[in-house]
């Protein structure tokens, strides 16, 4: 297992169609292991041992890697040969040359913004280099809500390591929770069957739902509109009583367990849901409607925060703003453990992964999300236990689409107990995708551009 | 836009939300010290049509130096502690500090212990603490409004410094 054969491996891997998901290094930092993720779903860790502190870097191969290599040589000091410069990510240094792109010529200057916004944001620095109102370049710092959850998580028990990885982030606390799950299970050799498939499918479609109301009502934030603002707000809100309704918590905290399932809803309540998510429908349809023929909101989306079809591909860009770029790739596709029956990834007429793209794109997901949830919720739901299914293993993988994007949890156990967690979120992914949708454009249109992505900060961040 | 504006007269109508008795304000500066996107998510929400903050004189400002409260959610992390407190030096006095979420409040953190400074009121005097995984927006419009009547019974606001 040389460095050479490493890429070798990678380097073929990645010619037959495979796509870099994840880099971690292990928690004794004597090996780093690449997740990589065939078209049909299936995937596997390629791993190298580090020798005199440093291993090769795929960062050439998978410019995707930049971010992963970055975080571990912070985090568990260990270099990368070949991934030159190795700028930090983790670590906040105070010296500018070390951590930001140097943008020279006549006239080029600094806007400094955050970690602190205008607004309730969450924290996070952006170092916009600027000509006049253009941006040339766009260095963003995130990592200040550092809480050292991977760590934390080290040495307990599998079942409590799920409070880690639903910590990492409220807005995806389900998806990361479910991905956590699996992980486990597929260590322990286990599998979801169908009623457990459901249940955890049905949970994830409703954070979908709550997420892409709110992202379609920060979009009309984003341009001013405030009657659609409003309009959204209110449905993400009525999105979050029902999911209290359903699971006594707003943000659905609290209903992911490892290895089975105790939510129980009745007829009544699964009617109650039915009914609501169908008000729902109809009223997202008509705002949507309006949006469509709003001239002042229409006019400010296209043609600007551009991650194209190449981008996508390059930068490793996932979910939402990679449909957007007409790159129908879904994690729910290729989900055996969860009830995806058939899901093909939709795409929007204009995919030329603009933000007017990524707007719709929320739009046409949600609709989806609907059809998914009233397919499922055709009778009450009960507690479920998962199956064996198959040989136990020291490392799990679990994959589910957030609503931002593939997020890849990777589980090493020793016994009972967790060795290694890695959370590698749709946000994660995505973040060096806003950087380059921003270059080029105008900075009065940075906060539109972020909006039409809509990242989190927390989960990266961890 | 006008089926929008009319759908949102009819909502308005229907909760018809009590209007406020009393003209008072109070201007909020948002500090995320290290949250899970939780509590933001509900703090955006309390200006949505189910419970419009606004009609309380209750909004978010977008600089400290318009801000009377200080309003902040997560456990601090080391790398917050700055901006946290360049934030509240910037307010002009009387100042107050409202700390939102368990997080804030020192309950139940997840994490490594050392990546965090520990609950708001560990750096700053706290005077109004908001409980809940994230607290509903109902709860933190309660708490914000009992924080104006707090101030109108002649309770002197805190003048510590930092």
């Amino acid at each position: 297992m040389t460095g050479d054969s490493y890429r070798e491996r990678v380097r073929s891997a990645l010619a037959g169609g495979w796509r870099f998901g994840a880099l971690y290094a292990t928690a004794d930092c004597g090996r780093v292991r690449a997740l990589l993720v065939d078209p049909s779903g299936e995937t596997r860790l390629e791993t190298v041992p580090v020798e005199g502190g440093a291993v090769p870097s795929l960062v050439d191969l998978a410019p995707a890697a930049g971010w992963d290599e970055r975080e571990a040589h912070d985090l568990y000091d260990i270099d990368f040969a070949g991934h030159e410069p190795l700028r930090p990510l983790v670590d906040h240094d105070l010296d500018l040359s070390r951590w930001t792109v140097p943008v020279r010529g006549d006239d080029t200057y600094q806007v400094a913004a955050g970690p602190v916004h205008a607004g309730v944001i969450e924290s996070g620095h952006f170092r916009f280099h600027v000509v006049g109102d253009r941006i040339l370049h766009l260095d963003a710092r995130l990592f200040y809500k550092h809480r050292g959850l991977e760590k934390a998580a080290e040495g307990s028990a599998l079942e409590a390591g799920l409070a880690y990885a639903c910590r990492a982030c409220g807005a995806c606390a389900v998806t990361n929770g479910v991905a956590y799950a699996l992980a486990c299970e597929a260590a322990r050799g286990l599998r979801s069957g169908r009623e457990l498939a459901r249940i955890r499918t049905v949970l994830l479609e409703l954070e979908r739902i709550w997420s892409h109301l709110n992202d379609i009502a920060a979009a009309c934030a984003g341009t001013g509109l405030a009657a659609g603002n409003n309009r959204f707000a209110e449905l993400t809100e009525r999105a979050r009583r029902l999911n209290a309704v359903l699971t006594g918590h707003r943000f659905l905290f609290g209903s992911v367990r490892v290895g089975g399932s105790d939510l129980a809803l009745d007829a009544d309540t699964v009617r109650v849901a039915r009914t609501e998510l169908a008000l729902l429908r109809e009223d997202a349809t008509s705002g949507w409607r309006e949006l469509s023929f709003n001239a002042s909101f229409q006019d400010r989306l296209p043609d600007i925060g551009i991650v194209d079809a190449y981008d996508v591909r390059r930068l490793g860009t996932v979910g939402p703003a990679a449909r957007a770029a007409g790159v129908a790739e879904d994690v729910r596709s290729l989900a055996p453990e969860l009830a995806y029956e058939d899901f093909r990834p939709v795409t929007p007429k204009r995919a030329i992964g603009d933000v007017q793209a990524r707007v719709e794109q929320r739009a046409l997901e949600l609709w989806q999300s609907l059809d998914i949830l009233e397919r499922l919720l055709d009778r009450p739901i009960a507690p479920a236990a998962a199956e064996r299914g198959w040989p136990e293993a020291e490392i799990g993988v679990g994959r589910v689409e957030s609503p931002r994007g593939a997020t890849a949890c990777i589980v090493e156990r020793s016994g009972d107990r967790v060795e290694r967690l890695h959370l590698r979120t749709g946000s994660y992914a995505n973040w060096p995708s806003v950087a380059h949708a921003a270059a080029g454009d105008l900075f009065p249109d940075f906060p539109l551009i972020n909006k039409s992505f809509e990242l989190c900060y927390a989960c990266p961040d961890r | 836009m006008l089926t929008l504006l009319r759908d949102l007269r009819r909502l308005r109508r229907s909760l018809a939300l009590p209007s406020p008795d009393r003209g008072r304000s109070l201007a909020i500066r948002h500090v995320d010290a290290g949250s899970c996107n939780a509590c933001e998510h509900e703090l955006t929400l309390t200006s949505s049509p189910y419970y419009d903050l606004q009609r309380f004189g209750l909004g978010i400002v977008a600089s400290p130096r318009h801000a009377d409260v200080l309003l902040v959610t997560g456990p601090v992390t080391t790398r917050m502690r700055e901006p946290l407190l360049v934030a509240y030096n910037a307010m002009p006095e009387p100042r107050r500090v409202a700390a939102l979420g368990d997080c804030a409040l020192g309950c139940n953190l997840v994490g490594t212990a050392s990546e965090f400074v520990g609950s708001v009121d560990a750096i700053l005097p706290v005077d109004l603490r908001i409980p809940g995984c994230p607290p509903t927006p109902d709860a933190i419009a309660e708490a914000l409004l009992g924080l104006i009547d707090s101030d109108h019974d002649g309770q002197k606001p805190s003048r510590r410094r930092r």
